[in-house]
């Protein structure tokens, strides 16, 4: 440790030196800075850490075909209920079924309990990952209701 | 009747172009013209008045089952209980819009009425504004979306209500959010009349911040029946999912509150004009955002409405009136300079300053990710979405940050501390503090934000009890009362300074709950009659539920399947829960929407046992069960409801005169007050 006039004490000759060089309005100025950029901190890494992709099938597809780290990565996919396809094991608590944008299809396996609002026409975000076998294994399923689900006039 | 309303709606159209154009062309006195300044204010009340003709118009169209309107048919239905038939006035967008326009013209002729004294020198352009804003409401009705259009056939029954729409909040949650949303523009038509007539002296402040908190009182308590409605009705287990038209509404009350605070400095030290201002528009310039997003379909949100090209006309408002009063507010700059120097870092001014920035952090940390999936599509072309983890991540070290404010705040001295003085001040408060993250350590708690969240709790108690316990011993002193009168005289004579301590000691209690919520179990279990599950509480005990078996029957309009289950605690039976599906139906039986879920609560002072039905296993008696512990929720509501009643204390009317006290560059003690 270096010599300092204060027999090492860092935090003496710092507050020492911020009492008496400093205007209220600079020290203000440096809390804020501090504040604003702990804000810009905290929302980049949120963002790096928790955004997830919010793809089509044909997207996804694209983007697995391009670059095999797609797979086993947190997203979501907004899609169609392929009708006909879902299978429900209510002993097992296992859905099953496929989304389509039209081109692409893809099965999904969800365990859990699915939305009040889910069907096999609805629109869903399916949330989860695409597993090397072709499956998107889904954490959350949310259903969409197209025009009929005018809800909350919250706002 | 249909006919009447919409023809009432032209008629408020009308009405409300001329409040705005006479409350403009009036101006502000003494040079305005005295005979266009009556003739704006007599507006709002048309205004008003054909608007309400309009609802009762809806109204009876909705009673009466009058499916030749459009509105009616899509959202009612013969067999719809009565009680929800009031509220299917605000249950679809078209509707909502003239609920909206109707209570902003009530604000505005209420202002009109009541505000009286030094005040009334702004109504004539308040009533402009506020009449402009109606009126461009019911131009998006009548051009848009009018609640009042008919259908080329008349269909034998409507569609219904959704059923997650059929529940007591529906007929509370809205018309109170409505309340706190709308009555924003009340305190922007002030700004905005302070600024165009000059008046910017310490007058105009006062009747925004009244207002202001008028709003913000009626938002608090719509935020909290839509916490309490989401947790009993929509079934996942929670009661905040930073939903897109929650953070909407979330947005004007975290810069509104942000006023409340740094108001008092503009009113103590004649800092901060600017900034207030700028605070105040951009409240209300949110609530027409949030109105924009969960309307236009731009983001995709549970609350939504159908997608729309009312969105169009939001988007257009918002550019011109933002446009036009920031071009406003900085053509006033100049007359907003401040008639003080922040002297310390140490200060209470310091302390808000820094209070002011975290709100707005908050908020534009919440305003970003709102946005994000917009953003990050615009510029990278890919759709990036940030959920509650982001929130989550994001806003629990900010609003940490902003709790132990809460503490420091009140305990530091205007303009500049002392050593001594911060000493005294912070013995009692730091030490229960430091003791209840201590004893909570020592119990086993582990979670270090939830340790935080309740230290920093104990902190800020320590710091009101600490008030009120110096003011009522100042009192005693000094008049001779017992402490309890002394401290009801305290609160009584000192509205604001105590409503508000009372208002920290409720968001307090909001945040030990939300720390609550970090030990939320979950389990899920298929079991057939006679069988049961078991979920281990964080405090160390089990419940144990047996399934007991299925019943189904019909009710009012709807075929019910439920489940009962009998709880018991660590071997002790505590009573049996029911959960619910129900299937709604139409006048004939057909079952109408999905299925929706009522979920059985146990709730203690100590936790929450939260149970779904998921299914029955085909037509058997086996059925699939979420069971939740969700800790310390009844305290949200507790929590809250304190919150509302600070506020109601420091907006009762009467009082020790807070105009007195706020004369600028120094500060006046009171009695009781003794710092």
């Amino acid at each position: 440790m270096p010599r300092t006039p204060y027999g090492g004490r860092w935090s003496v000759l710092a507050t020492e030196w911020y009492n008496t060089n400093m205007k209220a309005g600079t020290k203000f100025a440096l809390g804020a800075v501090l504040i604003v950029g702990s804000v810009g901190y905290l929302m980049a890494s949120g963002i790096k850490q928790t955004g997830q992709y919010f793809l089509t099938p044909s997207e996804l597809a694209q983007r697995v075909s391009a670059d095999p780290s797609f797979y086993d990565l947190g997203l979501k996919v907004g899609a169609r209920v392929v009708p006909g396809t879902v299978s429900k094991e209510i002993a097992t608590q296992t859905l099953r079924f496929h989304i389509t944008d039209g081109t692409v299809n893809y099965p999904v396996v969800f365990k859990g309990l699915p939305p009040d609002t889910f069907t096999d026409s609805v629109e869903v975000v399916v949330e989860g990952r695409l597993q090397r076998d072709g499956v998107i294994h889904a954490t959350n399923v949310l259903a969409k209701c197209g025009s009929r689900y005018e809800a909350v006039p919250k706002a | 009747m249909p006919l009447l309303g919409h023809l009432s709606l032209w008629l408020a159209f009308l009405v409300g172009l001329w409040g705005a154009i006479t409350g403009f062309a009036g101006g502000a006195p003494p040079q305005g013209r005295a005979d266009l300044q009556q003739s704006a204010r007599y507006a709002t009340f048309a205004m008003f008045g054909a608007l309400v003709v309009a609802v009762i118009s809806l109204e009876i169209a909705i009673f009466r089952h009058d499916f030749s309107l459009e509105y009616v048919a899509a959202y009612t239905s013969r067999n719809l209980p009565t009680f929800y038939l009031w509220s299917a006035l605000y249950a679809g967008q078209k509707g909502s819009l003239l609920f909206w326009a109707t209570v902003l013209s009530l604000f505005a002729a209420l202002v009109q009425a009541m505000t009286s004294g030094r005040h009334r020198v702004y109504l004539p352009y308040v009533a402009a504004v506020t009449c402009a804003v109606a009126t461009f409401f019911i131009t998006v009705m009548l051009f848009a979306a009018n609640p009042f259009e008919r259908l080329a056939f008349v269909p034998l029954d409507g569609r219904g209500m959704n059923p997650q729409l059929q529940n007591p909040g529906m007929v509370f949650h809205p018309p109170m959010l409505y309340l706190g949303y709308i009555s924003i523009t009340i305190p922007f038509a002030f700004a905005i009349a302070a600024l165009l007539s000059k008046r910017l002296d310490s007058d105009w402040l006062v009747a925004i911040r009244k207002w202001t908190l008028v709003s913000w009182l009626f938002l608090s308590i719509g935020l909290l029946i839509g916490m309490w409605w989401a947790y009993v009705e929509l079934g996942w287990g929670g009661y905040w999912a930073w939903d897109p038209v929650e953070n909407a509404a979330l947005l004007p009350w975290l810069v509104m509150t942000a006023f409340l605070h740094s108001v008092m400095v503009q009113e103590k030290r004649g800092m901060l004009k600017k900034w207030n201002l700028a605070l105040i528009i951009g409240a209300w310039l949110l609530s027409i955002f949030g109105t924009f997003i969960t309307r236009s379909g731009v983001i995709s949100s549970v609350h939504s409405f159908t997608q729309s090209s009312v969105g169009y006309f939001f988007l257009a408002f918002l550019i011109v009136t933002g446009t036009a009063s920031f071009a406003l507010y900085a053509s006033r700059l100049p007359l907003l300079g401040a008639e003080a120097r922040l002297e310390s870092m140490v200060s209470r001014e310091a302390s808000f300053l820094f209070n002011n920035l975290l709100f707005l952090g908050i908020a534009f940390s919440v305003l970003w990710g709102t946005l994000f999936p917009i953003l990050s599509e615009l510029v990278q072309g890919t759709k990036v979405t940030v959920g509650p983890p982001f929130f989550n991540q994001v806003n629990i070290p900010l609003g940490l940050a902003l709790l132990a404010l809460t503490g420091i705040g009140p305990l530091i001295a205007w303009r500049r501390a002392s050593v001594p003085n911060l000493q005294r001040q912070f013995a009692v408060p730091g030490t229960v503090g430091g003791f209840t993250a201590l004893i909570l350590l020592v119990a086993g708690m582990r979670d270090f934000y939830a340790l935080m969240a309740i230290g920093l709790g104990g902190f800020v108690v320590g710091t009101v009890a600490q008030e009120f316990a110096r003011g009522a011993r100042a009192r005693h002193r000094q008049y001779g009362e017992g402490y309890a009168l002394a401290l009801g005289r305290l609160i009584a004579r000192n509205r604001r300074r105590y409503g508000g301590y009372i208002v920290h000691t409720g968001i307090v209690i909001l945040f030990v709950a939300f720390a609550g919520m970090a030990f939320k179990t979950e389990t899920e279990a298929s079991l057939r009659p006679g069988e049961s599950a078991s979920i281990k509480s964080p405090y160390g005990w089990t419940y144990r539920l047996t399934h007991l078996g299925i019943s189904q029957y019909d009710a009012l309009n709807r075929q019910v399947t439920a489940a009962t289950l009998e709880v018991s605690r660590d071997g002790k039976r505590l009573g049996v829960l029911t959960t619910e599906k129900r299937q709604h139906v139409d006048g004939l039986g057909r079952p109408t929407f999905q299925p929706s879920s009522e979920v059985g609560i146990r709730s203690d002072l100590r936790e929450d046992l939260y149970v779904v039905l998921g299914g029955v296993v085909n037509g058997t008696e086996q059925a699939v069960f979420r069971f939740t512990i969700n800790p310390l929720v009844w305290w949200v509501w507790y929590g809250g409801m304190i919150v509302a009643l600070g506020g109601l204390i420091v907006m009762w009317p009467g009082g020790a005169p807070a105009a007195k006290q706020s004369q600028a560059g120094y500060a006046v003690r009171l009695v009781g007050e003794d710092q």
